[in-house]
């Protein structure tokens, strides 16, 4: 038994999605989605509610199980892998491993409430990789002094503000050094006072080469931030290209139409 | 003679009585309670489980449990399993009875907490790369445990007033000395309600423990 595509080839993209498809019941909400995201790049996903931006998102590490379709992240089957000619599942401790490579920022943050801000960031570290909690906390105290909360590490998540609590998000991913982050809507819950100090640390990753793929509805920061932006609707990629262009030239009508409603907010 | 001219000539020996049978009392509570937690969490793991080949024997065994008499459970352990070849000693019976029966409403106390917990939880902690049981372990547990308190006490209190059916099997708790005290002395009254006011003694604390608990639960929340 083998992990299809071992061994990243060079120049090969870092995330490979092949006609991922998600049904729910009835619904269909991923409906044949590709997509390669290179090494450092930075792609959003814009798209109306119900479009299957955060669908694909969920796919990508596994917390949605595909209908169907391959998710390849450096060359290793994600969730899955091949015995002959068919794929079979992951056992819980396999897909645990491979998720370690694939950092998720939810759009409610997710803090663990039972454990402190510096708790939250090195459980992971501690728990998963083994790190002993010296190491570990070294580990945290740097990540958190990267969104600039290390004054925060012994702080509750209900003593911190929305904002400080995604940027403790944020760091408990850094914390497992993946090789890619993926940003669900990370600032739509956020107060708008709020949602700034989250973009610069989302600002300042990128810039340090992070691979990132957003969902977003801030269509400043797409356009600021992304090397490409994805439009989706109805569980399809309805046009892709550099962020200027879409953003600001788009082609489909569809994608017009959707921007023209943003902007009119 | 009046009930207190009863309690005045006898009340010293009965007192001291019906205390020597609380070190079986709590014994029998104490470890049917220790088996009935950790059988219990096993129980609501299952009943939780995606896999059906678990959730059902532990439905069935809840349906069991909860739609049977105590009583029938202790006799089926007690006086049918030696005809599978284990002879329990009453205390052994009694424990492993009250802590199966127990095991069925804990487990229930187990799956209400855990599903109290926000399903984002679960799923930040095995979006980190933790497994399905680190995440329990390490990130589920510790905040169900706060909701779990206070039932899980009120449990413990119904537990140790439920010891009292194990007289029935021969274990010498409270209950069997105060039955004997009665047949020994022809007087019940003062006998059994000294014995209800021993129980009181214990279980009152304990009430006012899970009342704190619960108002610390809500606060927290």
């Amino acid at each position: 038994m083998s992990k299809a595509g071992d061994g990243a080839a060079a120049g090969q993209p870092l995330l490979r999605i092949e006609d991922l498809q998600k049904k729910f019941g009835d619904l269909e909400v991923l409906c044949g989605v590709s997509l390669n995201v290179a090494r450092g790049e930075k792609v959003s996903i814009i798209g109306p509610s119900g479009s299957g931006k955060t669908t694909l998102l969920r796919c990508i590490n596994y917390l949605e199980k595909p209908s169907a379709g391959h998710i390849y992240i450096d060359g290793t089957l994600i969730g899955e892998k091949k015995s002959g000619d068919r794929f079979i599942h992951l056992t819980d401790r396999e897909l645990a491993r491979e998720r370690q490579e694939i950092g998720f920022v939810f759009q409610r943050f997710n803090l663990f409430p039972h454990l402190t801000a510096l708790g939250n960031v090195t459980v992971a570290p501690m728990r998963v990789l083994n790190l002993s909690r010296e190491a570990a906390e070294a580990r945290g105290r740097d990540m958190l002094q990267k969104v600039g909360l290390s004054h925060k590490a012994d702080e509750y998540p209900e003593r911190l503000s929305g904002g400080q609590q995604q940027r403790v998000a944020i760091a408990r991913v850094l914390a497992m050094q993946p090789k890619l982050m993926l940003f669900d809507e990370a600032t739509s819950a956020l107060d708008p006072e709020l949602i700034g100090e989250v973009l610069r640390v989302m600002r300042q990753l990128a810039e340090e080469g992070a691979t990132m793929v957003i969902v977003t509805h801030e269509i400043q920061f797409a356009s600021e931030v992304s090397d490409r932006v994805i439009f989706m609707d109805q569980g399809r990629i309805v046009e892709q290209g550099l962020s200027r262009e879409v953003l600001f030239k788009p082609k489909e009508a569809r994608t017009r139409e959707f921007l023209k409603h943003i902007q009119d907010r | 003679m009046t009930f207190f001219q009863i309690l005045e000539k006898n009340g010293w020996y009965f007192f001291t009585t019906l205390l020597s049978g609380w070190p079986a009392t709590l014994t029998v509570a104490s470890g049917a309670l220790v088996f009935a937690l950790i059988f219990g969490l096993v129980i609501a793991l299952m009943r939780i489980s995606t896999w059906r080949l678990l959730r059902w024997p532990a439905t069935a065994y809840l349906e069991f449990f909860r739609g049977t008499p105590a009583l029938v459970q202790l006799f089926v352990i007690y006086f049918g399993f030696p005809d599978w070849g284990f002879q329990p000693s009453p205390l052994q019976a009694a424990i492993i009875g009250l802590g199966m029966n127990g095991a069925a409403y804990i487990s229930e106390i187990y799956r209400a907490g855990i599903e109290s917990i926000h399903r984002g939880q679960m799923e930040a902690a095995l979006s980190l790369g933790m497994t399905p049981i680190k995440a329990m372990q390490h990130i589920i547990l510790p905040q169900a445990i706060r909701t779990m308190l206070p039932p899980m006490t009120n449990f413990s209190i119904v537990l140790l007033k439920d010891t009292a059916i194990v007289f029935s099997i021969g274990v010498l708790e409270v209950m069997a000395l105060a039955r004997q005290l009665v047949t020994e002395t022809l007087t019940s009254a003062p006998i059994y309600l000294m014995a209800g006011a021993m129980y009181l003694c214990v279980t009152i604390p304990m009430a006012r423990l899970a009342a704190r608990l619960e108002r610390q639960r809500q606060a927290w929340q």
